[in-house]
C-alpha cells in the first residue's frame, strides 16, 4: 500500500515555517484530492491547505500548535492500492533524470510514459515539490566535476565543497531550502544518498564575497531573506561579536544553562498556564541572556528637570511642518542621544571578539524598544544621526506603528548601534536596562511627571512643580569606562534640561 | 470600522449599464442591447464555470506547494468572459496577471498559465496567433503598449476600412489600482490624442490589494474618461450580457476609426489579491456576502433555468467537463518538465545573435563538464 506524505508548502512567498492551527481530518478519514485537511497560520495569514492526495489518512505528523518548517511532512495518506504495488507503475528501472533538452511541449505524457517530477528520484510515492520556494532536490544535488574543468564557478560558493561531512544534515532547518528531513519511512532506496545531503546556501554573489572576506561560513547561517536567502545583514550579524559569533566564549554555555538555572518545577496544569517559548519571546530571551552574560553591565542614572523639553515639544506641535506628525518627548530624547553620541562615540561602538578589536561606528542606528502584542521588539532608525528632527519624528512613528502591527522585519531590527527604552510610558521612574546584544549602550527613560523641584538660588531659591524624569544608561564596561558613560548621560540630561545646549556639542 | 464601505458603495451601480439582474431577469437599457442569442448565453455560462474551476484548481495547487503564486479571478468571470466574447480574431488583448478568463477565452491552454505561475515557463504562448499578449505583471505597463499597438494598427491601415474581417482594435485590461499609475494615464492621453483604436477595459474590483477604491479615486473611475476626451461608461461587471454589449459597442467604435473608449466594469474580487494575501485582515465578511448575492455565474444560470434555455443535463455536462479539465490540468501540471538554463537562450531574440550562440555553447560545455553522477 503506497503512502503519500504531504509536505508543508510555502503558502505565501518566501515563508519558512507555519503553525498547525486545526486539523480538519483525523486518522482513518477517507479524503479526496483538494479536501481541506488542515488550517495553518503563517506570519502572513491563516490558510487552509487542500490535500494533494486521495485516500485514507494514516497519520497526522504534527500537532496542533506546533511550528513546522516548510518542507516537513505533516500528514500521511494511504492510497489504498494493494501491497507492494507502486502508485505509479514505473516501467523504467533507472531513476528518471530530468531531460535537459527542448522546450516544454505541454503534451501530457502518454500512459506508461514517464511523468517527470522533482520527486521521481525518491521512489514511487510522489512528494509534494515546492516550486520556487521549497525543497528542490535538483538544486541541492551537486555533481562532481571532471578534473581539469575550469574552477571559476566552483569557487563562487563557499558551500559547494564536495565533502559531505562539510554539510552536516543537522543543518536541515536552514529554512525552506534545506532538504526534506529524513523520511520517516523511506519508500525506496535512493540511488545516491550522500550527494543529496548537500545543503545549497542561497546568497547573492556580493554577499558571498562579503562572507568570504569576513571569514563567515555561509552554511552555518540561517538566511532571513525571501526563501531563506542569506542576506548582507545575516553576514553582518554573524561577523559581529556578541550576537552570534562567539560560540567559544563563555556566552554559549551560559546561555544554555541560564534559563534552566532556576528551581525546577513540575508541571501542574491545573494551577498554571503554559505557552511554548517561541517567536519574539524566544528571540528576546536568547538576546537578553547572551547580552547579560557577555557584556559586563554598568548602570548609572540621573534625575533632571525636563520642563524646557516639554515646552519645546509643545512649540514643535504648533509648527506647520510638523502638522499631522505625532511628537512626544521621546523625539527630543532621541535627538539628544544622537548629539551625546557624537560627543562620546565610545558608546556607539561594539566589541569585536573575533578580531580582538573595538569598532567605533561612524553612523547611528538608533533602536527604539517597542512593546507589541507579540512581545518586545527593537527596530532601529537607520542613520538617525543624519536625520532632521522632522525626519526623525516620522521615522519613529513609522517603526513604532510597524512594530505594533507586528510587521517589523528582521532587517528593521538588524544593525542597531544604540537603543532607547521608554519604560516611562508604563508609569515607572527608572530601570536598569540590558543591552541589545552587539551594542555598547542603552538609555532608559522613566516617566515624565510633575514633581517638586528646587529652582533659583540665593534669596530667590524656591520649590516649584516641574516636569521631572529619571534617565538611566547601561553600558558595556568592557569598552566604556565610567567617565565616558557619565559624560554621555549628563550630556543627554543637560540637553533635555535646556535643549538650547544641544547647540554646544 | 464603519468607513462607509461596508458592502456595495452607495450609487455604485445606479449609473451602470445592466441587462441581466442578479436574479436572472433580462432588463432593457436605452443605449445598449445584448446582440447574442441564448446559445451565446450558454457559452458565457460554460466559460465562466470553466475558468472558475481552473482558478479553484490553481489555488489548490498553490496551497499544495505546486505553484509559487496564483492571482484569483473569482468574482470577475463575467467581466472577462463578456469582454473576450466581444473580441474578434484580429483584435488584440493586453491582459494583466488576473485575466485568466481573457487568456483562456482567446485560446491559451490553461496549463501554460499554471506553468508560468509554477515558475518554469516565462510566458511562451503564441501571442500573435492568439491575439493575446503576455500577462503584465508590473501594474499598468500595458496601458502604453496597448496604445502603441493600436496606433500601429491604424498606421497599418487596419482601422476604419469598413471591412469587418480586416478592421481591428485593442482591448487594454487593467484594474482599479492601475488607474493610479502613470502608464495608464499616459496611455489614455496618447490614445485620445491619436484617436487610437483602443478599448480601455478597467475591472474595478474595489480593492487594489488592501486599498479600497474610495481612497484611490474621489470620482467614479468612468467619469475620468471625459477628462481624457473619450467616452466613459460604467457597466455592471458581474453581468456578462451587459459587459458583452458595452464592449461590442466600444470595439465597433474603435475598429471603425472613431477612437478609444473607457469602460469601467464594476465588479468585485471575491478572493484574495493573490495566494500571498489574506483579505480578512482588511475587509469585512458582510461585504463579501453582499457581493456573493451578485455572483456573475448564478444569475446567468438563473436566467437559463427560468427561460428553459438550458436543462439540467447541460449544467451537469458543464460541471463534468470542468472537473475533467481540472483533473487534466492537475496531472499535467505535476508532470511538467523542469526547464534547463539552456532554454532561456531561446527566448532572448527571434534569432540568436552570434554572441548568444557563443554563450550558449560555452554554457553547454560547462554543463557537460560535470560528470554524470548516476
Amino acid at each position: 500500500m503506497a503512502t503519500n506524505e504531504f509536505r508543508l508548502p510555502d503558502p505565501g512567498e518566501g515563508l519558512v515555517e507555519a503553525e498547525i492551527i486545526t486539523w480538519r481530518v483525523a486518522v482513518g478519514d477517507e479524503i479526496k484530492i483538494n479536501d481541506i485537511v488542515v488550517e495553518i497560520e503563517t506570519s502572513k495569514s491563516l490558510v487552509e491547505l487542500p490535500s494533494p492526495y486521495a485516500g485514507t489518512v494514516t497519520a497526522l505528523l504534527a500537532d496542533e500548535g506546533q511550528m513546522v518548517d516548510v518542507g516537513a511532512p505533516i500528514i500521511a495518506i494511504s492510497d489504498g492500492v494493494g501491497d507492494d504495488v507502486p502508485a505509479e507503475p514505473a516501467d523504467s528501472a533507472e531513476p528518471p533524470e530530468h531531460q535537459p533538452t527542448g522546450k516544454h511541449d505541454f503534451v501530457p505524457p502518454m500512459p506508461g510514459e514517464k511523468m517527470p517530477s522533482l520527486a521521481d528520484g525518491e521512489g514511487p510515492s510522489r512528494v509534494a515539490n515546492l516550486v520556487g520556494y521549497g525543497p528542490r532536490t535538483t538544486e541541492a544535488r551537486r555533481r562532481p566535476r571532471r578534473s581539469g574543468a575550469p574552477a571559476t564557478h566552483a569557487a563562487a560558493s563557499s558551500s559547494n565543497g564536495d565533502d559531505p561531512a562539510a554539510h552536516v544534515p543537522a543543518q536541515a532547518p536552514v529554512s525552506s531550502y534545506a532538504l526534506p528531513a529524513e523520511p520517516e519511512a523511506p519508500a525506496a532506496p535512493t540511488p545516491e544518498p550522500e550527494p543529496d545531503r548537500h545543503v545549497t546556501v542561497l546568497a547573492k554573489p556580493p554577499v558571498r564575497k562579503l562572507a568570504r572576506d569576513r571569514g563567515v561560513d555561509l552554511t552555518t547561517l540561517t538566511g532571513s531573506g525571501p526563501g531563506g536567502v542569506v542576506t548582507r545583514e545575516d553576514v553582518d550579524r554573524a561577523s559581529r561579536p556578541a550576537p552570534a559569533a562567539t560560540p567559544d566564549a563563555t556566552a554559549a554555555p551560559a546561555a544554555r544553562t541560564a534559563p534552566a538555572g532556576g528551581p525546577t518545577r513540575k508541571a501542574d496544569p491545573d494551577r498554571e498556564t503554559r505557552v511554548p517559548i517561541k517567536g519574539v519571546r524566544k528571540a528576546t530571551a536568547e538576546a537578553m541572556v547572551r547580552s547579560a552574560f557577555t557584556a559586563p553591565h554598568v548602570t548609572e542614572w540621573v534625575t533632571c528637570d525636563v520642563t524646557a523639553t516639554m515646552e519645546l515639544v509643545e512649540r514643535l506641535r504648533d509648527r506647520r511642518e510638523f502638522r499631522g506628525v505625532k511628537i512626544s518627548p521621546l523625539l527630543v530624547v532621541a535627538k539628544a542621544v544622537c548629539v551625546a553620541l557624537s560627543r562620546v562615540p565610545q558608546l556607539n561602538a561594539y566589541w569585536d571578539e573575533a578580531t580582538q578589536e573595538i569598532a567605533t561606528l561612524h553612523y547611528v542606528n538608533l533602536g527604539i524598544a517597542a512593546a507589541t502584542p507579540r512581545g518586545l521588539v527593537v527596530p532601529n532608525l537607520k542613520g538617525a544621526d543624519e536625520m532632521t528632527l522632522l525626519e526623525m519624528a516620522q521615522a519613529i512613528n513609522a517603526i513604532v506603528s510597524t512594530a505594533r502591527e507586528g510587521r517589523t522585519s528582521p532587517s528593521d531590527m538588524a544593525g542597531g548601534t544604540f537603543s532607547i527604552t521608554n519604560v516611562g510610558t508604563f508609569g515607572v521612574d527608572a530601570g536598569t536596562p540590558i543591552l541589545n546584544p552587539g551594542e555598547a549602550g542603552i538609555l532608559c527613560v522613566g516617566q515624565i511627571a510633575r514633581r517638586p523641584w528646587v529652582v533659583g538660588s540665593g534669596r530667590d531659591e524656591r520649590i516649584e512643580p516641574r516636569w521631572v524624569t529619571t534617565l538611566a544608561v547601561s553600558f558595556d564596561h568592557r569598552l566604556v569606562d565610567g567617565e565616558q558613560g557619565s559624560v554621555f548621560l549628563s550630556t543627554v540630561a543637560q540637553i533635555l534640561t535646556d535643549p538650547g545646549l544641544g547647540l554646544l556639542f | 470600522m464603519d468607513d462607509g464601505r461596508n458592502g456595495v458603495p452607495e450609487g455604485g451601480l445606479e449609473d451602470a449599464v445592466q441587462l441581466l439582474t442578479p436574479t436572472g431577469e433580462r432588463v432593457d437599457h436605452p443605449d445598449y442591447a445584448f446582440a447574442g442569442d441564448d446559445a451565446l448565453v450558454r457559452d458565457f455560462y460554460a466559460d465562466m464555470v470553466r475558468v472558475r474551476r481552473v482558478d479553484a484548481e490553481a489555488i489548490a495547487l498553490q496551497r499544495q506547494g505546486e505553484l509559487g503564486l496564483w492571482p484569483s479571478l473569482l468574482g470577475q468571470e463575467a467581466a472577462q468572459i463578456g469582454a473576450v466574447h466581444a473580441m474578434r480574431g484580429q483584435d488584440y488583448a493586453f491582459p494583466t496577471y488576473r485575466e485568466h478568463g481573457v487568456t483562456i477565452g482567446r485560446g491559451v491552454d490553461p496549463l501554460r498559465l499554471l506553468a508560468m505561475f509554477r515558475g518554469i515557463d516565462p510566458g511562451t504562448w503564441d501571442i500573435a496567433g492568439l491575439g493575446v499578449h503576455l500577462y503584465s505583471i508590473i501594474i499598468g505597463t500595458q496601458g502604453l503598449q496597448a496604445t502603441g499597438y493600436g496606433m500601429g494598427l491604424e498606421r497599418d491601415g487596419l482601422v476604419g476600412s469598413g471591412d469587418p474581417e480586416r478592421d481591428a482594435a485593442v482591448v487594454c485590461f487593467f484594474g482599479d489600482g492601475a488607474t493610479s499609475q502613470g502608464d495608464i494615464n499616459e496611455g489614455l492621453v496618447f490614445a485620445s490624442s491619436f484617436n487610437a483604436p483602443v478599448v480601455f477595459f478597467c475591472q474595478n474590483n474595489q480593492w487594489a490589494i488592501s486599498e479600497p477604491i474610495e481612497r484611490q479615486s474621489r470620482a467614479p473611475l468612468y467619469r475620468r474618461a471625459s477628462g481624457f476626451g473619450m467616452p466613459g461608461v460604467r457597466v455592471d461587471g458581474n453581468d456578462a450580457l451587459a459587459v458583452h454589449a458595452v464592449t461590442t459597442a466600444a470595439l465597433d467604435r474603435a475598429r471603425s476609426g472613431n477612437g478609444p473608449t473607457f469602460i469601467e466594469a464594476y465588479t468585485y474580487r471575491m478572493g484574495a489579491h493573490t495566494t500571498s494575501d489574506d483579505p480578512t485582515k482588511y475587509r469585512l465578511d458582510h461585504e463579501l456576502a453582499q457581493w456573493r448575492e451578485r455572483d456573475p455565474i448564478s444569475r446567468v444560470r438563473a436566467y437559463l433555468e427560468a427561460t428553459g434555455a438550458a436543462d439540467e443535463a447541460f449544467f451537469a455536462a458543464v460541471d463534468e467537463e470542468s472537473d475533467a479539465l481540472a483533473t487534466r490540468l492537475r496531472r499535467d501540471c505535476l508532470s511538467l518538465p523542469e526547464p534547463t538554463l539552456a532554454e532561456t537562450f531561446d527566448w532572448v531574440y527571434a534569432t540568436k545573435s552570434p554572441e548568444l550562440v557563443e554563450q550558449l555553447a560555452r554554457h553547454e560545455e560547462y554543463v557537460a563538464s560535470f560528470e554524470e553522477a548516476r
